[in-house]
């Protein structure tokens, strides 16, 4: 246990103590303070921060490439609606109370990841990539034809979810004089959810199966000479990662009200890609601060595209600034690897002072590849 | 009948373009061991290339510099971007490509806008009937292009010192560079000659009944990694039977969507998908993919 703490540079009194508890307390008043596209910013990006934890589990940690998150995520949202739904709106719905429904959503979205296993656990690398590829488009045709279910083109409308018998809908509560409406009730449920998602993942990459996933990526023959089931620990983490997914999605449909198809297409997928890489792939710290990057940058492009040079509003002509953030998040993912191989999270682990700390799990871009027998390499 | 004779003639056309992607896909695998997911942003570069220059210099010359302006950004992918990854992850040069392609899609998606662009092929419309079949020329045109591509493609591979050295690569790189084969050029090659596979591939993506070159046509070009995978990543052989039996499946379940309505509309365009799961199922390294043997 005390090498565990020591390991992650948690001492009492260590200025990472101080610095993370001032975070988490301007994190809990800051709903006091922004107004509602802030807030609303800040939950996609939590949102997405709990979607690259999964898909970094997946990838990062055990070396699978998924180019199929999205779908996982539009199981979530879209399960969170079916379950929560009560049928008004013409369209199925079990109308279950909103936390079971939120529960079940995300136990869904692992039956989903599960039923894909007989292909996830058997297929490697870019076989498992294109793999992946098909779902995106599987659930894309799904959406768009159960209508019933999904709404078609134009979505649906996502019910309120509830615990405790607080509505985290619109109607207005004051806390201390200010108004608490959705984004700000969700704030919290959202920074509770990653709080969670974020210790879990670390207990998970900390402990045995950690160590089992990331001897899998480094080597999966030597793995399974040192008798870890490789077959079932690759099931298991695309259904743990399908799980994350699933609740990201929960929190997006919670946050947008609306589901709607588009979103969860390809575009999707790569941008949670982009996350895990610019983040630092196989860290939890990592994909949270890829998440927030990737998803908050096209919003302040977009707050502040008349402030800055060669952006400009979308439809006048210039570089809108959901381009603009495509540019600079897929130059991102170039040049890190280039660059910066480990992504943000080691940039904060090779800081001044803690010289090789080693922060998170060696990355796979510095495993020598000579050492790898020819056949592994494909 | 002859309705069948259509949808098979028109799929087998179909499936010859993805072969040409695919060809180019696998190229690349087996010369550099990356799997581009740039891929149909390349394909879309030389499209756009053509149908920019088409008005200008006629569609042959514009033809010609689409496939150049593709297999450049093809080399220029190759020699700025993977070249200084060399050595790396694979799985990691992957996300390298998917970042590339992130930003061509962009540039090029941005560059086309709404707008659907006339490539000025010289086929136009016009069928061909023989024995009651009617079939576009342009299917006609892409199937000899594709199949005369193709075979020079196959016996350059097996003939010339660039195949030679091209296979020895993919053979084991260390060994072929011990021989003095120098893998920066072999691996620029792989991506060039890809880019300029693709470039043709584009030409007939957008031809009739396609309306012409628009944001889409790189999710059409999307289905030629179905075709490579269920093919076999790392064969040649593996590619173009990969790509017919994509373009087949495709033309036949778009031709009787009628009769699949229960599968709901657009099956055609999930098709591919369908059956590269269902190959995979059975064969996880592909019909002719080299099936992985480890020495420990």
């Amino acid at each position: 246990m005390s090498e565990t703490l020591a390991r992650s540079g948690l001492r009492v009194g260590s200025p990472a103590v101080y610095g993370g508890a001032a975070a988490c307390l301007v994190l809990l008043v800051l709903p006091f303070y922004l107004d509602r596209f802030w807030l609303q910013a800040g939950l996609f990006a939590m949102a997405a921060a709990l979607g690259a934890i999964g898909i970094n589990l997946l990838t990062g940690a055990t070396g699978q490439l998924s180019m199929g998150h999205a779908f996982f995520l539009a199981v979530g949202a879209y399960g969170y609606c079916a379950f929560a739904g009560d049928g008004a709106d013409g369209l199925a719905g079990l109308g279950l109370p909103g936390w079971l429904a939120a529960v079940l959503a995300v136990a869904l979205s692992g039956l989903a990841g599960g039923v894909f296993s007989p292909i996830a656990g058997r297929l490697r690398g870019a076989y498992l990539g294109i793999a992946t590829l098909a779902l995106i488009f599987i659930g894309q045709h799904v959406l768009f034809n159960a209508h019933d279910l999904t709404g078609g083109y134009n979505g649906r409308a996502v019910p309120p979810l509830s615990l405790f018998g607080l509505t985290f809908d619109d109607t207005e509560l004051l806390v201390a004089q200010v108004p608490f409406g959705a984004v700000e009730k969700l704030w919290y449920l959202g920074l509770i959810l990653l709080l969670g998602g974020v210790l879990f993942a670390r207990g998970v990459l900390r402990g045995r199966p950690g160590r089992a996933m990331n001897a899998i990526r480094d080597h999966r023959i030597a793995a399974g000479v040192m008798g870890i089931p490789v077959a079932r620990y690759r099931a298991a983490v695309f259904v743990l990662s399908s799980m994350y997914a699933g609740l990201a999605g929960v929190l997006l449909a919670l946050v947008f009200q609306r589901t709607v198809p588009e979103y969860f297409g390809m575009a999707l997928s790569l941008e949670y890609l982009a996350m895990i890489v610019i983040g630092g792939l196989g860290s939890v710290a990592g994909a949270v601060a890829g998440g927030v990057f990737v998803s908050l940058l096209p919003q302040l492009l977009n707050r502040y595209s008349d402030a800055l040079p060669l952006v400009s509003a979308p439809g006048t002509g210039g570089i809108a600034p959901g381009e603009a953030a495509r540019y600079l998040y897929g130059a991102a993912v170039v040049a890190v690897v280039l660059f910066l191989p480990g992504g943000l999270a080691r940039l904060a682990a090779r800081r001044p002072g803690k010289p090789g700390s080693g922060k998170g799990p060696k990355n796979p871009t510095h495993t020598p590849t000579t050492n790898e027998p020819s056949g592994e390499a494909r | 009948m002859s309705t069948f004779a259509e949808f098979l003639i028109n799929g087998i056309s179909l499936g010859s373009i993805y072969a040409l992607i695919a060809l180019g896909f696998v190229v690349i695998f087996r010369a550099t061991e990356v799997v581009n997911f740039a891929h149909a942003s390349l394909l879309l570069a030389g499209g756009y290339v053509t149908a920019v220059l088409h008005d200008e210099l006629g569609f042959w010359p514009a033809l010609l510099a689409g496939v150049a302006g593709a297999a450049v950004v093809g080399a220029a992918v190759e020699f700025f971007v993977m070249r200084r990854h060399r050595g790396a992850d694979h799985s990691v040069l992957a996300i390298v490509t998917i970042g590339v392609d992130i930003l061509l899609a962009t540039e090029l998606t941005r560059r086309i806008g709404t707008d659907i662009l006339s490539l000025g092929d010289p086929w136009g419309d016009s069928v061909v009937t023989v024995g009651g079949v009617t079939v576009a020329e342009t299917r006609i045109a892409a199937l000899l292009a594709a199949g005369l591509l193709i075979t020079a493609f196959l016996l350059a591979f097996r003939y010339t010192s660039w195949g030679v050295a091209m296979r020895a690569a993919a053979e084991n790189q260390e060994t072929a560079a011990l021989m003095g084969i120098r893998l920066g050029r072999v691996s620029i090659g792989a991506w060039a000659v890809a880019g300029g596979l693709a470039a043709v591939a584009a030409l007939f993506l957008t031809v009739f009944p396609t309306p012409g070159l628009e944001r889409a046509t790189s999710l059409a070009a999307l289905k030629a990694f179905p075709a490579a995978i269920l093919g076999g990543l790392d064969s040649t052989t593996g590619a173009l039977v990969g790509g017919l039996l994509v373009g087949v499946t495709e033309s036949l379940a778009t031709g009787y969507q009628g009769d699949l309505a229960f599968l709901g509309r657009g099956i055609g365009d999930l098709a591919p998908y369908l059956v590269m799961v269902a190959v995979l199922l059975i064969r996880p390294a592909g019909l002719f993919g080299t099936k992985e043997l480890a020495r420990v």
